[in-house]
């Protein structure tokens, strides 16, 4: 039987991964990382480039599987479902976890049929309007774009097409919303929007954010992991988990000297 | 600490003079040659204008209405070939656009490996360098025997449509049509091809990361936003099929006739103008001359309305 994977939402671990190790052909990219995503919490990652932040956020929902080289070993559950048994359909586990990138993708079309398109996807039956403009006010959108819902998507600001692609997100009612470094192309008001908006969205979501803002990490997260990265001897880069915590104690009390380091600037 | 260098000598922090002279003049010879390009274009239009001009006189736009070809009275209209034109790259594009965005969107994929993908695009390219008179050849030896049977179980079967009401004998509209088509197809997979590998990965993953099927993306995402290169490739391939002169008179059988069927002989404005132009005088001239224009025309209107096409789509999206 195929796990029904909407009814699999009850658990309060999100996200467990256990001895995860991920690959990109030979290359061991990131190794041996278990830790669990607990249910309408904002949890984030944060390390140096190149440590896998992104690597380990797109196996959440799958989206390494458009890489040909890409392949793991170890387990990720997704509320006690094994996401990578061969009885998974990777496009239910999309459905299920949204993601928004680093780089506003809004697709060439109305801001209207872009916040449509995931619904649509889903067979949609209710009035659509009314979705559009939830999920635009939730996004903080709303006041900005609602007399041009028939103007394109990508003839908007950076901050408001990154809004755009989580209102987006957001339209399809996800479990999870996996966020890539979302502000990295936004000024700093922007940034509190966004900020101020995951706030929010935790009450529904559980939200994983990379980030390579301190500051941000601290302010709006509650959960922290920190990666790092070690050369081996052939020179292979593999990332790994240093530490994962409350972010508090990530930021104030954190165990090992590396992570005090990096979160205090004084790193490398 | 980075190593103090001593080359500072060597960098030149001033732009020199010729340097952007040389700036200037890049941008004049663009611009020259542009225009020239236009020019060319306009320069021919007229020529053929007034070349035309007779024939314009004496039949105006009647030309485009009748079926008359008489240099013994010297009468002239052109109907058949605006028909069959029409009718050709109408055939052509109805098979070519469908399988050339097939194949376009086939290739810029990941179906296949690379290593076998990167030959076939090659093949793919390759077949529009072909000569159009070994495409004709080629009609009159494989497809004309080969279609031939084809064309008569239509006939005795659908006979009653109007499209099939005559005996096919060998050449014809349909053979022409199919030439074409095939000697379309490279233009449109491979600017098609172009226009679907140009679409951003961003929007591949923004719709795969909200569930979207593999054909969802495609038909959702990737071929609307790859919309107007598409069209841009479909419009090169209508002006060659409009245009092409061997291998359509090799295949059409050259009749001056507009017949509803397409089992039936034909003939284009390019046809038309190579089967004539070496015998042809005085008003006959200017006949072709105007026939020429007409086709011309034509293309330019074509033009206009996929213009038009690619801008309301694009507001529409
Ligand atoms: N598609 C891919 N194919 C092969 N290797 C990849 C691919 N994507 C990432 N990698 C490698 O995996 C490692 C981790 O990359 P990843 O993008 O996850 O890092 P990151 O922590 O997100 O970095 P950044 O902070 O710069 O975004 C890097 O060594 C990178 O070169
Ligand atoms: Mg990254």
């Amino acid at each position: 039987m195929t796990p029904n994977l909407q009814t699999a939402r009850q658990t309060e671990t999100v996200f467990r991964t256990e001895n995860l190790n991920i690959y990109y052909g030979n290359f061991l990219a990131v190794k041996d990382v278990s830790i669990k995503i607990p249910k309408h919490c904002i949890t984030a990652f944060i390390g140096p480039s190149g440590c896998g932040k992104s690597t380990v956020l797109r196996c959440f929902n799958r989206l390494n599987d458009l890489i040909k080289s890409f392949h793991i070993d170890g387990k990720i559950y997704y509320h006690d479902q094994d996401l990578y048994s061969s009885e998974i359909d990777p496009v239910e586990v999309r459905r299920q976890v949204g993601m928004v990138f680093q780089k506003p993708n809004p697709f060439p079309k109305s801001i209207y049929d872009n916040i449509a398109f995931g619904p649509r996807l889903l067979g949609y039956k209710g009035d659509m309007d009314v979705l559009v403009e939830r999920s635009l006010k939730q996004a903080a959108l709303w006041d900005e774009v609602k007399d041009k819902l028939k103007e394109s998507g990508t003839a908007i600001s950076g901050g408001q097409q990154q809004r755009l692609c989580i209102a987006r997100a957001v339209a399809v009612q996800p479990d999870v919303i996996l966020m890539d470094e979302p502000c990295s192309a936004l000024d700093p008001i922007s940034t509190l929007k966004i900020e101020d908006l995951l706030q929010e969205l935790k009450e529904q979501y559980t939200i994983i954010i990379v980030t390579h803002n301190m500051q941000q990490a601290s302010r709006a997260s509650d959960f922290t992991a920190f990666f790092n990265v070690q050369a081996n001897d052939k020179g292979q880069r593999t990332g790994y988990v240093v530490e994962y915590d409350r972010t508090e104690v990530i930021f104030q009390n954190p165990m090992q000297e590396a992570t005090r380091e990096y979160v205090s600037g004084r790193f490398g | 600490m980075v190593p103090s260098t001593n080359d500072s000598q060597s960098m030149n922090w001033h732009r020199s003079e010729a340097s952007r002279w040389l700036d200037k003049g890049f941008i004049g010879v663009t611009g020259f040659f542009g225009i020239a390009v236009a020019l060319v274009l306009l320069a021919i239009a007229l020529r053929v204008s007034i070349d035309a001009f007779p024939a314009i006189q004496k039949f105006g736009l009647g030309f485009i209405t009748t079926s008359r070809w008489n240099p013994v009275e010297n009468l002239y209209g052109a109907w058949p070939q605006v028909y069959g034109t029409i009718v050709t790259s109408f055939i052509a594009l109805l098979i070519a656009v469908p399988i050339g965005v097939g194949v376009a969107l086939f290739l810029s994929e990941d179906f296949l490996s690379p290593r076998i993908q990167r030959p076939i695009v090659f093949l793919v390219e390759l077949l529009a360098a072909i000569p159009s008179v070994v495409f004709g050849l080629w009609g009159i030896f494989v497809l004309i025997p080969l279609l031939t049977p084809i064309g008569k179980w239509f006939h005795e079967t659908l006979g009653w449509i109007p499209l099939f009401n005559t005996v096919p004998v060998g050449p014809g509209i349909y053979v022409a049509g199919l030439v074409l088509s095939i000697m379309i197809l490279p233009i449109i997979a491979a600017i098609s091809r172009d226009a679907l590998v140009a679409v951003p990965l961003e929007l591949r993953q923004a719709a795969y990361g909200l569930g979207a099927t593999r054909w969802e993306t495609i038909f959702q995402v990737i071929l609307p936003a790859a919309f107007s290169g598409i069209v841009g490739g479909v419009m090169l391939a209508l002006g060659r099929a409009m245009g092409e002169t061997m291998a359509v008179t090799m295949v059409i059988g050259n009749a001056n006739v507009a017949s509803p069927s397409i089992l039936a002989q034909g003939s284009t404005v390019s046809s038309l103008l190579a089967n004539q132009f070496a015998e042809a005088s005085g008003l006959q001239i200017s006949s072709l001359m105007y026939a020429a224009l007409i086709l011309f025309g034509l293309t330019l209107i074509v033009n206009i309305l996929a213009e038009l096409l690619v801008r309301s789509v694009r507001l529409k999206l």
